[in-house]
């Protein structure tokens, strides 16, 4: 018996050391998981701030724009020709050019937006007529991505976007002070645009905020009753059981399904208005609705019957003990799982989409049946735009939408800390 | 009159009617002394506002939906005879170059004289219903307050009233729920339905070839529109396979450590690093896919003598298994954790090391939530849109081949139905039916998912 045991425990001995490397191995694979995990996450911020951090700043051109009263009729100012200012402007800078095709070269340093900029200049303070103003104009995309360093000297001239002589230019107004990277104010007050150095986010984000206004304005009124009836009226029977596997299930359906629904029912048999924050609120908000009742309902799970039976106890009706006791003792688990299924609305692109909020919008709408597009809208257009320049914009549009996400996400761990109560 | 002035209207009217019928209840309260009221005031003035802003808001909503249709049937009544003649879907395109007229205030210019007659009088039509609309609303509120005022009595029993509403609302909300779904059901299926009449089921199923661009002309060259839908469904397949290479042994891996062997401080940390990944929008997946994933793969595979597409489906798995790893890692934490300590501690005394405990006993023990956790993740990954959108291809192509491009069902959803569409073409309807087979396909997964879940929950409890 003794003989046994003993070679038991040496069987074991002799695995041990064995054992002991197969433990150590499976921890490590864990670690590795996590930290391969945790590496993407790291590259993803990294390959989008490298990318972006510079469309926040732009490289502006300073031009002496001489205003001669012969260019304008005063009493119609929009008449003069803007455009021919700038150039003339131009044409005085580099005496020099003369052929067509070199002029050409020179007008296209900078932005279209310039003569718009001139334009709103003197309209807003015609006294400026008849002097020489100075003022910064915005240089042309691929002046901004030359000074951003994406386009290179080395590359042979054929293969440059920037031309030998457009650089000897360059290289005069850099001599002269004359370039300068300022921060991008455009990026922040200007809808979308075809010229990559004329375009913003504020039509998307305004857009995104009206269609965010509506799915709140429905989802957690109807989403918040919608939990107080199954979690404190509701009977248990089959048709309780049928609604609650329905969301459930809801919450798992692809969101593009979403995006057919609000074509086929919205749009097509309501006339709801096509690319509208309106249709766009309404499919969010079926999207985010079950996402609010899971989270309200937890939140009305967590508050302790005693609650109850003391407001039952001294009289109150059932529906005086909701509304009075558990609703507000329930009210900030409710509010944080809003916030979060707002923040998963603001990101969701693929329903917006399907209802033409994919749109080239450059006015900010005004109101809820204006066309809209939303930001992360913006973000796919813009990454499917071949110049160059967009991809900094687009990167950059991710982070103001990325600030924006985990901003919301604060709030709402900050409310959880703030007014979750444990029991 | 606007609807957003008539919807004020009616909510002053209702705190006006809150304001009346309290202050009824109290006079009547004070006329009939001896008789107490049933409820407290409020509840008469809420009884009040309810019966006030509820039909009418109601009245508002019918009349907002219905005028459009109204309008449009005389409007059409009144073309001239030729017009109405035509065809059913050239009607409808008058009609709307019509609402076009009015919505953008264009003038009769070299416009046709007809059309523009008719969007003068489809103008005029709206401005008289608009106030009838706001009119009739507004009397409804008026004559509600009146009523109810009129009927308070100390004995009614104001409370029960206004209870029994709010209950009623309630419910209307909760079977929202249910309503949503059979929307999607019946939008799916009716399309669906007007495409298999064009083209036939199985050849939809079990066709091979895949290219919905249709010719406008009959003499037109290039494609005849083929809609076998292997090759879409295959393209799905394979991208989510990859997906979930990636995400199911990190996910679990991540899982096993994050609940079996890391300390509070380090789960404190790793956890929500982990969950910021799902909070991440697929749009910037898509554009990381896209911009950063899909070309070092092609740099670096390319040097094994690999032909790799840009727009291979290795990259668009790849990263759609990043976005799933913390799906798959909070559902199977949260299976991990339910299994029963007193489980391990058996195998602790057995003399098991933790990792075969873990891979003996808690594994086996919590298969059925994982495996529930895994087929949800799946349904995410087959229904997962713009990673795939950016990051995979338009082109059908059957193939195995990780390296190349695919594309799959939710592509084909995208691309048929952004732009320009006509709603009766098999090329857009294609859409929906590819929408029905996503839909039932996540449904049935998301069903077993949540029932193996659920009854591996019971299990343990």
């Amino acid at each position: 018996m003794s003989n046994g045991s003993e070679k038991t425990i040496e069987v074991v001995k002799r695995g041990l050391g064995r054992r002991y490397r197969v433990e150590k191995r499976f921890r490590l694979y864990g670690v590795l998981a996590i930290g391969i995990s945790l590496l993407f996450l790291a590259l993803l911020f990294a390959s989008i701030i490298a990318r972006g951090h510079s469309a926040f700043r732009q490289t502006f051109v300073k031009l002496s724009v001489e205003l001669a009263e012969t260019e304008f009729d005063l009493n119609d100012l929009d008449r003069a020709n803007y455009q021919g200012l700038i150039k003339k402007t131009l044409r005085g800078e580099f005496p020099q050019v003369k052929s067509r095709s070199d002029k050409k070269a020179l007008y296209s340093l900078v932005s279209s937006g310039a003569a718009f900029k001139l334009h709103d200049l003197v309209t807003d303070n015609p006294s400026l007529i008849g002097q020489t103003v100075e003022m910064w104009v915005p240089a042309d995309d691929d002046v901004d991505m030359y000074y951003k360093g994406y386009i290179s000297r080395e590359v042979p001239e054929g293969d440059r976007r920037l031309k030998d002589n457009q650089l000897v230019w360059l290289d005069k107004w850099q001599a002269e002070g004359k370039i300068e990277k300022r921060f991008n104010t455009i990026f922040f007050t200007a809808g979308d645009s075809r010229e990559p150095e004329l375009a913003g986010i504020l039509s998307a984000f305004t857009g995104s905020m009206l269609t965010l206004v509506i799915t709140l304005a429905l989802s957690f009124p109807i989403g918040v009753a919608a939990a107080v009836y199954l979690e404190e009226f509701a009977p248990r029977n089959r048709w309780i059981d049928t609604v609650e596997v329905n969301i459930n299930n809801l919450a798992a359906v692809p969101s593009i399904i979403f995006g057919l629904l609000g074509l086929a029912v919205f749009i097509n048999f309501f006339g709801v208005p096509r690319s509208s924050p309106l249709v766009g609120g309404l499919v969010l908000t079926l999207m985010t609705l079950p996402i609010i009742i899971i989270a309200s309902r937890a939140s009305l799970q967590s508050v302790p019957p005693s609650i109850r039976e003391a407001a039952l106890g001294i009289g109150a009706s059932k529906m005086q003990t909701v509304t009075h006791h558990v609703l507000p003792l329930a009210l900030p688990g409710m509010l944080t799982g809003t916030i979060i299924g707002m923040g998963r609305a603001l990101g969701e692109t693929a329903p917006l989409l399907m209802i033409g909020m994919v749109a080239f919008i450059v006015d900010i709408p005004q109101g809820f049946t204006d066309p809209a597009t939303a930001l992360p809208v913006q973000i796919y257009l813009w990454a499917d735009s071949p110049e160059r320049a967009f991809v900094e914009k687009t990167s950059a549009a991710i982070l103001v939408l990325l600030a924006f996400l985990i901003a919301m996400n604060l709030l709402a761990v900050i409310l959880r800390n703030r007014f979750e109560r444990r029991w | 009159m606007s609807f957003t002035l008539v919807l004020t209207i009616v909510l002053i009217l209702s705190l006006a009617g809150y304001r009346l019928g309290k202050g009824r209840a109290a006079f009547v309260a004070g006329r009939d002394k001896g008789q107490r009221l049933h409820s407290r005031p409020a509840y008469y003035g809420l009884l009040t506002a309810l019966w006030c802003g509820i039909p009418a808001l109601l009245l508002l909503i019918v009349w907002g939906l219905g005028e459009p249709l109204v309008i449009e049937n005389l409007v059409v009544a009144e073309l001239p005879a030729e017009m109405r003649a035509l065809p059913e879907n050239r009607v409808e395109l008058l009609v709307n170059e019509i609402r076009n007229m009015v919505d953008s205030n264009m003038v009769a210019g070299d416009r046709d004289e007809a059309l523009s007659r008719a969007a003068d009088r489809y103008r005029q039509l709206r401005i008289t219903s608009g106030r009838l609309g706001a009119g009739l609303v507004l009397v409804l509120a008026n004559f509600s307050i009146f009523m109810v005022r009129r009927r308070i009595r100390p004995a009614m029993k104001a409370r029960n009233h206004v209870e029994r509403i709010i209950k009623v609302g309630l419910i209307v909300c909760a079977t929202f729920a249910v309503f949503i779904t059979i929307g999607i059901v019946l939008s799916v299926l009716f399309e669906s339905i007007r495409f298999f009449r064009i083209v036939p089921i199985h050849e939809f199923l079990f066709g091979l070839k895949w290219s919905p661009q249709m010719s406008i002309r009959a003499d037109q060259v290039g494609s005849s529109g083929a809609f076998g839908a292997i090759p879409v469904f295959a393209g799905t397949m394979m991208i989510s396979l990859i997906a979930m290479l990636v995400a199911v042994p990190l996910g679990l891996m991540s899982a096993i450590y994050l609940s079996e062997y890391a300390n509070r401080k380090f789960r404190a940390v790793a956890k929500p690093l982990l969950e910021i990944l799902a909070g991440i929008p697929t749009v910037v997946y898509g554009f990381f896919a896209a911009l950063t994933v899909a070309p070092f793969l092609r740099e670096s595979i390319s040097g094994f003598g690999f032909d790799v597409s840009s727009e291979s489906a290795l990259a668009a798995g790849l990263v759609m298994g990043i976005m799933i790893i913390p799906f798959v890692s909070s559902l199977s934490d949260d299976v991990i954790n339910a299994v029963p300590q007193a489980m391990r501690d058996g195998a602790y005394a057995l003399g098991a090391t933790r990792s075969e405990t873990i891979k003996q006993v808690v594994i086996p023990a919590a298969l059925p939530g994982i495996v529930g956790g895994v087929l949800l993740a799946v349904s995410r990954a087959i229904g997962e849109t713009m990673i795939v959108v950016m990051a995979a291809g338009l082109a059908a192509n059957l193939t195995a081949n990780p390296f190349q491009a695919v594309t799959t069902v939710t592509v084909q959803i995208v691309t048929l139905l952004v732009g320009d569409q006509e709603f009766d073409s098999p090329k857009t309807l294609a859409a929906f039916a590819l929408g029905l087979v996503l839909f039932i396909i996540t449904l049935i997964l998301n069903i077993v998912a949540l029932f193996v879940v659920r009854k591996y929950r019971e299990q343990y409890e």
